[in-house]
């Protein structure tokens, strides 16, 4: 694809995205938004269906939990599946 | 029938087959019209039976209205309509008139009252969906279609078993609620199952899907799991053993998608896993959970088909279909990369989405019915689900390191497609009861409490801290992955050819046997009938002279004796 002048000078002129204190600042933005999930809890009335959903910030630790074990599951899985690409044969596209 | 009522699946097939015989200009208006025809002549099916006609000896019902259907056949035809739009610019002329009987079909089998329908349309939507994949055009393309095709006639095989012994034992066509209670049920059950993408025949899903099109896909991932969701609503809710297959295809689905590299096969394996919640939700059974499962249907084909055209949009843009392959495509391309977010942000059953709104559903049913374990693995799953596409698609096509291409935004009609898409799954989040009142069965529930929104952000948010402190070790994850689809792409052709081979050599060796017999008899027979052997000699008149006298004189002894 033909990239125009102004495609270019576009590029040259770093994104916001790319900025190092920018990204800083998205990364407090959600450790922030992670505080404020547990403080928020106080406020909130659930109705619990189970005992363990009464433990302080289970859903927090429960993701957490589940979100690693899922991870570290599929590492370890991906041990045993991992194929090349064209295990099947070329891809022809 | 007292008035005339259109039937919105058979129009759609009709004009789909009409759809080559138009010019272009009026072609596409068609591809877009159409779809919007039939959602309205959806919404005019009455409750109870429409159509009735006298087949064999049974009465058959090709329409028949109620609220579960009227929902499917709602969102199948809101799929046609944002499928056709997005596809307007696809070169081959087979695939959106293969799409819209594939859709047709669907919304007929919605629409049936008979299992002898279901099973016309249920054949028909494997006819177009094969047509969808093939008309991509690569060879590729063209054997995932066969090995796909093979799966659903086997499918259908099995169902069409199932059909005719449940008709046999109950002398009723009719389509009720069923229990696996007998060889016919369970027929019928498998046949279901395997449309749905259940173990251990999964594996079509990931190995045909991503082989079409980049508007193929998007066709492809909305009827065929969905439809199956449809048929085991009303004919096997409440079957336990739903709950644990479904509970199995999340967490395949999520631990596939997690390890895949090609985009479009990650959403494919995300497709296993949220069919898996609906599943469950049939599992369970009560009226919420059914509710649920319905609901969730018609979100994930909203947010699903929204992803999938969005990464269509990049490969169509690109050429590129691996997650290693792209990234940095914000900077040119921001509208496609704010539909993934939103797509994402809605798989991941975020507040304010319709993936919250329609998940939140099953996870309740499963809580009010007191099953501790599926609900923790429900929410262990919703936990585990923004790993692979909320936080990993987005990351890895829009952000993650500049790969250097700077491709353009897809042509407008493919970004009004997604704008359509985008805005309901936006809709529906935050005006959930605009989907609750479609539902089966009216429910009081409401979604967007401050406690429902700040338990999901905490599971949500907390997960993906999880994720990113994790990332190392997705490092050189994402490759090519093994499924059951080896078995019959490796293991079933090795085994054919141990067989032929193991049958040439004992063809060999029972050649050379009987050779060896033959040519035995031969000199047998040579050394007794040969030229110069005894039996061949010509002999003297007075030996045979000798002989006959021999004979008579036997012949007189034992008349004498006798």
């Amino acid at each position: 694809m033909p990239q125009t002048n102004a495609m270019k000078q576009a590029d040259k002129a770093t994104h916001w995205l790319d900025q190092p204190r920018h990204i800083q600042r998205l990364w407090r933005g959600f450790l922030v938004a992670l505080a404020l999930t547990i403080v928020a809890q106080f406020f909130v009335h659930p109705h619990p269906h189970f005992d363990v959903e009464s433990i302080f910030g289970f859903n927090a630790w429960f993701g957490f939990i589940a979100c690693a074990a899922t991870v570290a599951v599929a590492k370890a899985l991906s041990l045993l599946l991992k194929r090349p690409e064209n295990y099947y044969g070329q891809r022809d596209d | 029938m007292t008035d005339f009522v259109i039937h919105p699946g058979l129009l759609l097939i009709v004009g789909a087959l009409l759809l080559p015989l138009l010019r272009e200009a009026p072609r596409r208006f068609a591809i877009v019209a159409l779809p919007l025809l039939v959602l309205a002549l959806v919404w005019q099916v009455p409750d109870g039976a429409v159509w009735q006609t006298r087949f064999l000896d049974y009465t058959i019902t090709p329409l028949q209205g109620s609220k579960l259907s009227r929902l499917f056949a709602t969102i199948f035809s809101l799929m046609a309509v944002a499928g056709g739009l997005y596809a307007l610019g696809q070169k081959s002329r087979l695939e959106v008139p293969a799409a819209f009987v594939y859709a047709g079909s669907a919304i007929s089998v919605a629409l049936a009252g008979d299992l002898i329908t279901v099973f016309i349309f249920w054949e028909m939507m494997a006819v177009g969906s094969t047509l969808v994949l093939w008309s991509q055009g690569s060879a590729n393309a063209y054997s995932a279609a066969r090995r796909y095709l093979m799966i659903h006639l086997l499918g259908g095989v099995i169902l069409f078993a199932g059909i005719t012994g449940h008709i046999v034992q109950t002398g009723s066509v009719a389509f009720e609620p069923m229990q696996p209670d007998s060889i016919a049920h369970w027929l019928i059950l498998i046949g279901f199952l395997i449309n749905a993408g259940a173990p251990p025949l999964s594996a079509w899903l990931p190995d045909a899907y991503p082989q079409a099109s980049w508007s193929g896909t998007v066709f492809l991932s909305a009827f065929t799991t969905k439809t199956a969701v449809y048929v085991l609503i009303r004919g096997f809710p409440g079957t336990e053993l739903l709950v644990w297959i479904g509970l199995f295809m999340i967490f395949y689905g999520v631990i596939y998608a997690l390890l895949e590299n090609d985009i479009r096969r990650v959403l494919v394996y995300s497709i296993v896993s949220h069919v898996g919640f609906m599943i469950v939700g049939v599992g369970i059974g009560t009226e919420m959970a059914i509710n649920g499962a319905a609901a969730h249907a018609f979100s994930h084909i909203l947010y699903k088909g929204l992803l999938l055209m969005a990464t269509g949009s990049v490969i169509l843009m690109t050429g590129r279909r691996n997650c290693t392959e792209l990234g940095g495509l914000f900077r040119s391309m921001p509208m496609t990369a704010v539909f993934t977010v939103i797509g994402a942000m809605s798989l991941s059953a975020f507040p304010f989405t319709a993936g919250f709104a329609s998940k939140a559903l099953i996870s309740q049913a499963a809580g009010d019915s007191h099953l501790l374990y599926v609900w923790l693995l429900l929410m262990a799953a919703a936990a585990a689900a923004p790993l692979y596409a909320g936080v990993k698609l987005p990351w890895f096509i829009f952000f993650h390191r500049d790969s250097g291409l700077r491709p353009q935004e897809p042509p407008a009609n493919m970004r009004w497609a997604m704008t359509i898409f985008a805005f309901l799954c936006l809709a529906l989040g935050i005006w959930p009861q605009a989907l609750y009142a479609l539902l089966p069965y009216s429910m009081d529930y409401e979604l967007n409490t401050a406690a429902h929104i700040v338990s999901q952000l905490q599971l949500l948010l907390f997960a993906a801290l999880a994720f990113i402190v994790m990332r190392p070790w997705l490092k050189n994850m994402l490759a090519s992955t093994l499924d059951a689809d080896w078995a019959w792409r490796r293991l079933l052709p090795a085994l054919s050819q141990v067989v032929a081979v193991g049958m040439n050599r004992t063809g060999l060796v029972l050649r050379r046997a009987s050779l060896h017999a033959s040519d035995h008899l031969l000199q047998i027979i040579q050394r007794h009938l040969g030229e110069d052997a005894k039996l061949a000699r010509t002999w003297s008149t007075r030996g045979m002279s000798l002989w006959v006298l021999v004979l008579l004189l036997g012949y007189l002894l034992l008349y004498y004796f006798r």
